[in-house]
């Protein structure tokens, strides 16, 4: 398979095509079934993260090292020269003259982008503020792929905060290019803003809203859930709100038999514990699956062949 | 009888025309020309054969740049620039929304990174139901062109 991606920073999800996210795929499970400690060999990769992000970081920097490649960095900007008040532009310049790729998370959005016109190696996103987090979209992909055998023309159901959940809006545009359809859950507060409806309509789309959890299972191949942050409502609107958006076993009575439960992580109580137990938990693969995943960037990015 | 124009001809300059009624005002205050030195001549609500009334700006011995013909575009995609020698029209433009503007407005998301950084913004450009919306090329998020230029 040609390799588009060498060389390629990795910003957002918005430029990949169909092909790009096969290529990604593809590589990720040929990594997850025979692993290569040879293509990062000699390679050098910056993680710099501006913001803490443990499950990434730690997910990125096991992926380097699984390829045979060394890592240099920091994991909060406490310590570094963004606290003497440089420009990220300029560390961006400095940092990446040192080394083969840069692997980066940073709270404002657009930081990403703006990093790749400075940086002489490849940029890739770990997360910039509320915009984008493409790798995290690319395991949720490739979970997906593996869970259900195929991508092409699945139903999934987006619960909880689909307003400020960025996985959930790159995960929706990604879909796109399968022809998916979609279903959201949400508390009016927090449904999925009007751009993102705008770009399922341009693309003739199919999707609908739903206020219940268990009346959608039944339709559903993936059931996508994120967290309701408490802080966005009262108390008492809270425990109203939190009831209705947590998915126990009662939920899943009437499930197909095929359905995944997928959440980007952390949980706090929104999917019971005891959904862990059942065939439908896919959730904690998935957060593995994003060491595979993050490892078939970082190769195809800096092996023109694999 | 013979026609008396409302708003004195100029000698050299530009003249925006078939400016939407009410649009002029925001016109100088988008491209500050009243911060500038050029003398400026107005006219509010003008007769218009096609548009019912419009709003009408001199600008003597300055021409347009690049950057402002593209942020009057985004205001008054109907007008048309004049620009004029020795009281003649000697080149004359229509406004076409422009795919991208760069560096002519601030980002309204706060958390823009290019709000402390040395970079100019990008906007791309697409219509919308009526309205035009600006994609900031670093942060992603869309906004009407009214958020965006903050009229």
């Amino acid at each position: 398979m040609e390799n588009r991606l060498y060389k390629r920073d990795i910003i957002s999800i918005a430029d990949f095509d169909r092909k790009d996210l096969e290529l990604v795929l593809e590589t990720a499970a040929q990594l997850k079934n025979s692993p290569r400690p040879d293509l990062l060999k000699g390679k050098v990769i910056a993680s710099c993260f501006f913001e803490a992000s443990t499950r990434t970081r730690l997910s990125f920097e096991t992926a380097v090292q699984r390829l045979g490649g060394s890592l240099i960095g920091f994991s909060d900007a406490g310590n570094t020269s963004a606290k003497k008040g440089e420009t990220l532009a300029d560390s961006v310049n400095i940092i990446s003259s040192y080394t083969d790729a840069f692997v980066m998370r940073h709270p404002q959005e657009g930081a990403a982008r703006l990093a790749s016109e400075f940086s002489s190696v490849p940029v890739i996103n770990g997360g910039d503020g509320s915009n984008q987090h493409p790798t995290q979209t690319l395991l949720d992909l490739f979970s997906i792929r593996e869970c259900q055998g195929k991508l092409d023309g699945l139903k999934v159901a987006f619960v909880g905060d689909l307003k400020y959940g960025r996985t959930v809006h790159s995960l929706t545009q990604a879909l796109c290019h399968f022809g998916a359809e979609f279903t959201f859950i949400a508390p009016k507060a927090l449904t999925m803003p009007d751009y993102i409806l705008e770009e399922l309509d341009a693309k003739g789309i199919k999707y609908s809203f739903s206020d219940s959890i268990e009346e959608t299972t039944p339709q559903v191949d993936i059931i996508y859930m994120t967290r309701v942050q408490k802080e966005r409502f009262d108390e008492t609107e809270y425990k109203h709100i939190a009831s209705k958006y947590i998915l126990d076993v009662d939920s899943l009575k009437n499930a197909k038999d095929n359905l995944k439960v997928l959440h980007p992580l952390p949980r706090v109580d929104e999917i019971a514990v005891e959904v862990d137990k059942t065939p439908y938990a896919y959730y904690f693969q998935q957060a593995e699956n994003g060491v595979y995943a993050r490892q078939a960037l970082l190769a195809l990015v800096l092996n023109e062949v694999l | 009888m013979r026609n008396k124009l409302q708003v004195e001809a100029i000698r050299q300059g530009t003249v925006i025309d078939h400016i939407p009624a009410g649009q002029g005002i925001k016109i100088l205050d988008r491209l500050q020309l009243l911060d500038s030195d050029a003398s400026i001549t107005v006219g509010f609500n003008l007769p218009s054969k096609d548009q019912g009334h419009k709003d009408i700006i001199k600008v003597t011995d300055r021409k347009f740049t690049e950057q402002e013909a593209n942020q009057l575009a985004l205001f008054a995609p109907s007008a048309t620039i004049n620009v004029i020698d020795n009281y003649e029209v000697v080149d004359k433009f229509k406004m076409a929304l422009p795919d991208s503007l760069l560096g002519a407005f601030a980002c309204p998301n706060s958390n823009c990174i290019t709000h402390n950084e040395p970079v100019d913004t990008h906007f791309s450009l697409r219509a919308h139901q009526g309205d035009v919306r600006l994609k900031c090329k670093y942060c992603e998020k869309s906004f009407s062109k009214d958020i965006v230029s903050g009229l």
